[in-house]
């Protein structure tokens, strides 16, 4: 490989380190993104609620939030009913307000995008509720909701991400004993290690973890995964329902030459490193970094590979701008971070000895409507290559799996049951959309469709 | 340019918006600045007897609403706390400083004739160009026998109106209380006494609202509240029908009104419903004497555009069509029309009807857009879901084809009613 490739001038061996920049430089980068809105702000944007019949925000949020009902209480300073309201259809309400893509839920939905083109922040708002909420909670170590009379029932949930999480609570709320398995060794899932940190800031991942199990009855097992310490077959045995809520742990490969370079790395690895280094000081970032992918995992590694120093950062994605998976916001929120952005162009091979040094990329087009390598390219500097093109559910123990189709496990709609009698999934292992709040109501609605399946045996 | 100059029961002022008897007219300095901003009049803050009474530390309660500060203000200030001596010589100083702007000087003395008979000729002596008598003002000073507790009392008011006529030369404005069960009763007393003008409405008796912490009525004084007077935005409607209650049955009589005017356009409604002037407090409490600016230019404006030369062709103009009841033709019908394309799906029509109407409202079927549509057979007219849509120009009432006038007076249901042909 000559020194000198296109317009790429290579002066130095590769740049990958840690403590680019100053620690305090590092903590403003990494603090909350989005802080929560003032008392006065929040009523001044709860008072642009117009308090809809039939709201279409309801509508639009999986977990179907009374949103009109909480902002209405907000507006008249209560912040305790604001918060239940909130609970009561979506226990996990906090989260939400953090890393739900409004813009295309509640508020996408608001009629004051007719109006003004300005809906209201719900999002915020929802996080000034559910904020109040938690820490009333937790000052008084009362959980907002009390549990059922006590079944004698128990029941496994695999996964400890936001859909395990919210089944293992209605469960609980239900009466049953829930043991909540998670293969990491935190509970949370992408919560606590699968978004951005300044999404997430203030370790509020693990505190709203604490928050949902003080209803009592759940009892959380980490280290354990399926196919590892667990199968499915002995929690079959041992519970009298199952619900897996495992995600998809498998990270899709770009099967090209030299992704086994050093610096190369899938996108997921890279936040979750992040996210478990206390200032961030101690990840490496490289100097020249190029992310492949174009959803919000891509634009989180991009963002944040930015925000620990790295000087170019190129998100490059196979396809345009309107077409990729990450909403219009998260694109903004990359380009004003400074992330560059190429489309149209897929990498073909990864050059570099031993250490990556660039990434060669093929340009695309449509051909009939299908993705075709143009013939000619481009290549960009890179001592760090994120890969950030898709998960997939990580396939275990496949004779006792329930039934999956398209890299998902099928389930009843209603009831989000599998093949296996008695055992129900939910979340980004099931088809549907890959959000938390989409975790959080099939969590809810796997939990009533347990409590159904427990009901119909007792009665059976 | 419109001409907005007035002659006001004698009065004259290069405008028409002058700042009410309160503490915005309390000294000297203030009302420099108001004319400085173009404020056409004053009614200096009521003078009244030595020693000056004394008032309390906190004297205002606000009201908001919906987030929106000041819809209604109430204070429990009394008149001016300072010495006689020194309001009439700053008085006399700002109306020879200011001598095209009105000056009018507000009173109030116990009701007798030896203490206005006093005062009268040191009033005079100012140069000021007329006197308001505060009979309006409905706490504190009335446990004491004074504002609203003359007010309320139409034989007072004539008698201490005559008295002030006797006693001075300067025209004569009687400020009412609207804390009345028939504000033409000391209106016509006031007429009877020789009154040159009356002005209202003072502010109505109120509690700004309660302390649920400390379980005490606003304003709090150190842990006690008492009840003030209301004004603002929200007594405008209660103060416009008093004025044109006022207007429709004394039309000779000026009015000065007063009650929540904010900007020219609420102007615009006193003037149209007989005010010849009108007085201003609370908005120049909010945002300060700057706001006469718009006013001015938007009257200006306005007037231009519709065709108004001066501001007496304009005083009364609504007058005639304020009528009673009974007057109003029941044989008419509106109903009301929503755009779909103005829509936006709220469904606060729909609910509004629904629960507390007449279920003439209902979600549109079908199509892409959600949108409300009326049930025009089972309509009323009666204008609440317009009024509920945030949306400007959605709802719009449309006025049906009527080829009968039927009153109340002539309705077959009515046992009183007057036969047709017996109607004059």
């Amino acid at each position: 490989m000559s020194a000198i490739v296109n317009d790429v001038y290579f002066l130095s061996e590769p740049d990958v380190a840690a403590a680019r920049l100053p620690l305090e430089k590092l903590a403003e980068c990494f603090a909350d993104a989005h802080p929560l809105l003032s008392a006065d702000q929040a009523h001044i944007e709860a008072s642009r609620c117009y308090f809809c019949y039939d709201a279409p925000c309801i509508t639009a949020c999986p977990t179907a939030i009374d949103i009109p009902g909480f902002i209405r209480a907000l507006s008249t300073g209560n912040l305790a009913g604001a918060g239940q309201k909130i609970f009561e259809s979506n226990i996990l309400g906090g989260a939400c307000a953090r890393v739900c893509p409004t813009e295309i839920l509640c508020e996408g939905a608001c009629v004051r995008n007719a109006q003004q083109s300005k809906p209201v922040e719900i999002g915020a708002l929802q996080r000034v509720a559910t904020d109040a909420a938690m820490a009333r909670a937790a000052a008084s170590g009362k959980h907002p909701f009390q549990r059922a009379a006590a079944t004698g029932r128990r029941v496994a949930v695999v996964g400890a991400g936001p859909a395990g999480l919210a089944c293992a609570h209605e469960l609980a709320k239900s009466g049953h004993e829930v043991d909540l398995f998670d293969a990491k060794p935190k509970p949370g899932g992408l919560n606590e290690y699968g978004i951005a940190a300044y999404k997430m800031a203030d370790a509020f991942a693990a505190r709203e973890v604490e928050f949902v199990l003080s209803i009592g009855g759940i009892k959380m097992i980490p280290n354990q995964a399926l196919g590892r310490e667990l199968d499915l077959g002995t929690l079959r045995r041992d519970y009298e329902a199952v619900f897996l809520g495992i995600g998809q742990a498998g990270v899709n490969a770009l099967s090209i030459p030299g992704e086994e370079l050093t610096g190369v790395m899938d996108a997921v690895r890279f936040i979750e490193i992040l996210r478990q280094s206390k200032d961030k000081s101690d990840v490496k970032v490289g100097r020249h970094v190029v992310v492949i992918g174009g959803g919000n995992t891509a634009i989180d590694a991009a963002v944040q590979a930015k925000r620990l120093g790295a000087e170019l950062v190129t998100l490059v994605y196979r396809r345009g701008r309107e077409d990729m998976p990450a909403t219009s916001v998260e694109q903004d929120w990359a380009l004003v971070n400074g992330v560059a952005f190429r489309h149209w162009a897929a990498p073909v091979a990864i050059e570099g000895d031993g250490a990556a040094r660039a990434v060669r990329f093929a340009r695309t087009e449509l051909v009939d409507g299908r993705l075709a390598l143009g013939e000619d390219g481009f290549i960009l500097r890179a001592d760090m290559v994120l890969k950030a093109v898709g998960q997939s559910l990580d396939v275990f123990d496949a004779d006792a799996l329930p039934k999956i189709g398209r890299g998902r496990i099928l389930v009843n709609p209603e009831t989000l049951e599998t093949s296996l009698p008695g055992v129900f999934a939910g979340g980004d292992c099931i088809v549907g959309q890959d959000l938390t709040v989409q975790a959080v109501a099939d969590g809810k609605r796997a939990a009533l469709g347990i409590n159904a399946f427990l009901e119909g045996k007792a009665n059976g | 340019m419109a001409d907005l100059r007035i002659n006001f029961a004698g009065i004259k002022a290069p405008n028409p918006f002058w700042l009410a008897s309160a503490p915005p007219t309390d000294k000297a300095y203030n009302v420099e600045r108001a004319f400085a901003a173009g404020w056409g009049g004053v009614v200096w803050k009521t003078l009244g007897e030595d020693p000056p009474v004394v008032n309390v530390s906190s004297r205002y309660g606000g009201v908001a609403y919906n987030g929106q500060r000041l819809m209604g203000m109430n204070n429990i200030e009394l008149i001016t706390d300072r010495p006689l001596q020194v309001n009439l010589d700053e008085i006399k100083q700002v109306k020879r400083n200011w001598p095209d702007r009105a000056v009018v000087v507000s009173l109030m003395v116990p009701c007798d004739e030896e203490s206005w008979k006093r005062i009268l000729p040191l009033v005079e002596e100012t140069g000021a160009d007329g006197i308001e008598l505060n009979f309006g003002c409905p706490h504190g000073m009335s446990e004491r026998g004074m504002g609203s507790a003359v007010g309320q009392v139409p034989n007072y008011v004539e008698m201490v109106t005559r008295w002030c006529k006797h006693y001075s030369r300067m025209p004569v404005i009687v400020k009412l209380t609207p804390n009345i069960t028939d504000i033409l009763k000391p209106a016509q007393a006031a007429r009877r006494g020789g009154a040159d003008a009356v002005s209202l409405i003072n502010t109505i008796q109120s509690i700004a609202g309660v302390d649920l912490d400390n379980m005490v009525p606003l304003p709090a004084v150190d842990g006690l509240g008492t009840h003030g007077g209301y004004c603002g935005p929200a007594v405008k409607p209660i103060a416009l029908r008093m004025v044109g209650e006022i207007a429709r049955n004394m039309p000779q009589l000026p009015i000065s009104g007063i009650g929540g005017v904010s900007n020219w356009r609420d102007a615009a409604e006193f003037l149209a419903l007989g005010a010849g002037s009108v007085q201003v407090c609370t908005a120049a409490m909010h945002y300060g004497f700057r706001i006469v600016d718009d006013m001015i230019s938007g009257l200006s404006n306005w007037m231009d555009e519709k065709g108004y030369a001066r501001i007496e062709d304009l005083t009364g103009r609504a007058v005639q069509k304020f009528v009673h009841w009974e007057d109003l033709n029941l044989a008419w019908k509106t109903i009301a029309s929503i755009n779909p394309q103005a829509c936006i799906g709220c469904g606060l029509c729909h609910i509004a009807c629904e629960d507390t109407a007449h279920q003439a409202i209902r979600l549109h079927e079908g199509g892409e857009k959600k949108f409300y549509e009326v049930i025009d057979e089972d309509c009323v007219g009666c204008n609440l879901c317009s009024h509920v849509c945030p949306v400007d120009d959605c709802i719009t009432m449309q006025s049906q084809p009527t080829v009968e006038h039927l009153t109340w007076k002539h309705h077959p249901n009515n046992p009183m009613r007057v036969p047709a042909e017996a109607a004059p």
